[in-house]
């Protein structure tokens, strides 16, 4: 019912876009609702400094869009679903918020998801990495922007694996994003002929991994795969190196990792370990210059998802100016007729199950010695091409694809 | 190769071990709690932040004054004690003999001012801290690879938790302490500065939680949340133990570390909840705690 009443209110929309009737931006405002965790353990990847980036996407764009004011609310989801679920149903329900953005734990993205969909409002998240997302949870209310689960495990764990890393043991965070992690991870695995001996799914946030360890030590697997993130798993690489992990001839493989997290570990501990990464602030002119925007903003470097918020809060007001409109599913269907390119992304793309696609990287932590500076962490070992680092459609559960 | 539960025992001995670990840990920071509540009856809500503000003064003062691990060990308790002594002097003295929700509340504002602030300052990240070198590497004890450090942690917080027990059961200013705190009216009477004993007491709480904070920095990521998860379980130690119970403290906090890593190896999603779960039953069981007296 619902689906059809969206359906109805797009096709109208386009008629009267068609027709050449003005529509309009309702209240003469639009209202963004920028939703993370402020002050909690993934506050440093988004948090404050992802707010930073919104403004600056909404003054870079003069305050105002189409003499309409762009407005902005924040506010803490303290990586609760339930939290974060109240206060978006106030935006939307008795503030006009036409915007959410920004959305951290996946199972906060999960939650919010569907309280846009039964209002009919949109979300761009970019913080979140459950793949589940645009796959069995995906609504026509939501964006998926900076990257998932799907490429983090074909980027890290096909490389791991074709350096030898046959069987794996995984160390999981017990919730959405964690168990998506994993499923993601041991397709790949298999898929090039590896073996996930154990698992085990680990409380979050834990502080203490020693006892985590020592049973994946005691494994005896190739690898130890690390699908949580976070302090959870900076605390586990460290309690790693002390438990003498690598010593004895086990790898790390750190699924998610953000350069704020690599930043506290430092290149002495963090050192040669792999992982992917949506865009990384020192790629190009394009990304130095931004990042350096920011940098004089905030007094740090920006991590993928503070450029993804900037980018997608851009892509999402041109095409608020581009339809005059902002209502959800025409400026949906706007974003996704129009490719990305800016300095977050070369030719990416928002596909109907709300996925942004776009190119995915390979890097590896710099040593000490190759470091320049506290923020000189990684060197790009491989570009993997859009169609290659996300699921394909033709694998999609979601209910707006075809299959 | 034997087996327990389809666990073999090597790793068994393993868990138990770190379990021994991570108790030497609780049983320091409930020490704090105890000795806090025991003698000056205030249910201490800043203790995750004291202890948090001990790994903090560590790294900040290596980082900007090159203080080292042996040197932080003594100066971080001193200054977070002294801290605590002043958060006494013009906070807590205010509202002595009130019940006790009110130093809860104010105790647990205070904690939120101080993390607030610091998080704001450092973020959540972590702040790097690295291993004294004499600490690096381990032992292979056969069973499991033990670091040098965790070694060091079990010998030094039973050292600190046992010297507590033995300062306030077996000596003079011990038996000052209690019984000022019993009758104070009597103890000004004898001429001893009960205010003064008050002070250094929640001062002294406070530094052995600074003092597990020391002892957490090279192993745990420093943050200003670090102490916020620690907190509630260690007042769940705490209630299990008997409210106030200085010994019952330290023999709780290694008993939840054992039965909290057993859990970490048969049965990971409930490690967090364990300890609840125990606090549960004991207050159905024996509501003034496994070594409380009746109230």
């Amino acid at each position: 019912m619902t689906m059809m009443k969206k359906l109805l209110t797009s096709a109208v929309a386009s008629a009267m876009m068609a027709s050449g009737a003005q529509a309009a931006i309702s209240n003469d405002t639009v209202k963004i609702g920028y939703l993370a965790d402020m002050s909690g353990t993934y506050r440093d990847l988004a948090g404050p400094n992802g707010l930073k980036a919104l403004e600056m996407a909404i003054a870079d764009f003069g305050g105002q869009v189409n003499g309409a004011k762009i407005e902005v609310v924040s506010a803490d989801d303290r990586n609760s679903p339930d939290t974060s679920s109240s206060t978006v149903r106030r935006w939307v329900e008795n503030e006009d918020v036409d915007l959410v953005a920004g959305m951290v734990a996946s199972s906060v993205s999960i939650a919010v998801s569907k309280i846009l969909e039964e209002n009919d409002r949109l979300g761009i998240i970019s913080g979140s990495a459950a793949s589940s997302i645009t796959n069995e949870h995906c609504t026509p209310n939501h964006i998926h922007y900076v990257y998932d689960t799907y490429p983090l495990a074909n980027g890290t764990a096909s490389a791991v694996v074709k350096e030898g890393g046959k069987t794996w043991y995984m160390l999981t965070a017990d919730y959405a994003f964690g168990h998506a992690l994993e499923g993601d991870v041991t397709r790949v695995v298999e898929a090039n002929g590896g073996e996930v001996i154990g698992t085990v799914r680990h409380p979050f946030p834990t502080q203490d991994f020693s006892s985590f360890i020592l049973q994946a030590q005691a494994s005896g697997a190739d690898v130890i795969g690390l699908a949580n993130a976070g302090a959870d798993t900076t605390n586990a690489i460290t309690t790693a190196s002390e438990f003498g992990v690598t010593q004895s001839g086990q790898t790390l493989a750190a699924l998610l990792l953000f350069l704020t997290d690599v930043h506290a570990l430092g290149a002495e501990t963090a050192q040669g370990i792999q992982l992917t990464t949506g865009w990384y602030w020192d790629m190009n002119d394009e990304t130095r210059e931004w990042s350096d925007r920011f940098m004089e903003e905030t007094g740090v470097r920006p991590t993928m998802v503070h450029a993804g918020i900037y980018s997608s809060t851009m892509q999402y007001l041109n095409a608020v100016k581009a339809t005059g409109s902002d209502d959800a599913q025409t400026v949906r269907k706007q974003m996704m007729d129009t490719p990305i390119n800016d300095m977050f992304a070369k030719n990416g793309k928002i596909r109907v199950d709300g996925r942004m696609v776009h190119d995915m990287y390979l890097a590896e932590v710099k040593t000490p010695a190759e470091s320049t500076n506290e923020w000189d962490l990684y060197k790009i070992l491989r570009t993997i091409p859009a169609e290659e680092s996300y699921r394909p459609l033709s694998e999609s559960k979601c209910k707006l694809v075809n299959n | 190769m034997s087996m327990i539960f389809g666990v073999p025992v090597a790793v068994l001995s393993g868990q138990l071990l770190i379990g021994i670990i991570n108790g030497a840990f609780y049983a320091l920071l409930s020490l704090g709690l105890a000795v806090i509540f025991g003698l000056l009856k205030i249910i201490n809500f800043a203790h995750g932040a004291m202890y948090m503000l001990g790994a903090m003064t560590t790294v900040l003062m290596f980082d900007y004054l090159g203080v080292n691990y042996w040197a932080a060990l003594l100066l971080a308790p001193l200054l977070v004690g002294a801290f605590g002594v002043v958060i006494e002097y013009f906070l807590l003295r205010r509202i002595a003999g009130q019940d006790h929700i009110y130093s809860l509340l104010l105790t647990f504002g205070v904690a939120l001012i101080i993390t607030g602030v610091l998080v704001n300052w450092f973020g959540v990240s972590g702040l790097r801290y690295t291993m004294p070198d004499m600490f690096k590497g381990g032992v292979n004890l056969g069973f499991m690879f033990m670091p040098y450090y965790r070694a060091w942690v079990i010998v030094a917080a039973l050292l600190v938790c046992f010297a507590t027990w033995f300062m306030i059961e077996k000596t003079k200013l011990g038996a000052y302490l209690r019984a000022g705190t019993e009758d104070s009216q009597l103890m000004q009477g004898f001429g001893i500065n009960v205010p003064l004993l008050i002070s250094l007491t929640y001062g002294f709480g406070v530094a052995l939680a600074a003092f597990a904070g020391v002892l957490a920095a090279p192993i745990y990521s420093v943050t200003p949340v670090m102490g916020s998860a620690t907190l509630i379980t260690v007042f769940a130690v705490v209630v299990i133990g008997g409210m106030g119970s200085i010994g019952g403290a330290i023999i709780t906090g290694i008993l939840m570390g054992v039965i909290e890593g057993l859990t970490k190896t048969f049965y990971p999603p409930a490690s967090s909840a364990v300890v609840f779960l125990v606090m549960v039953l004991v207050l159905m069981f024996r509501p003034s705690g496994l070594f409380g007296k009746e109230a």
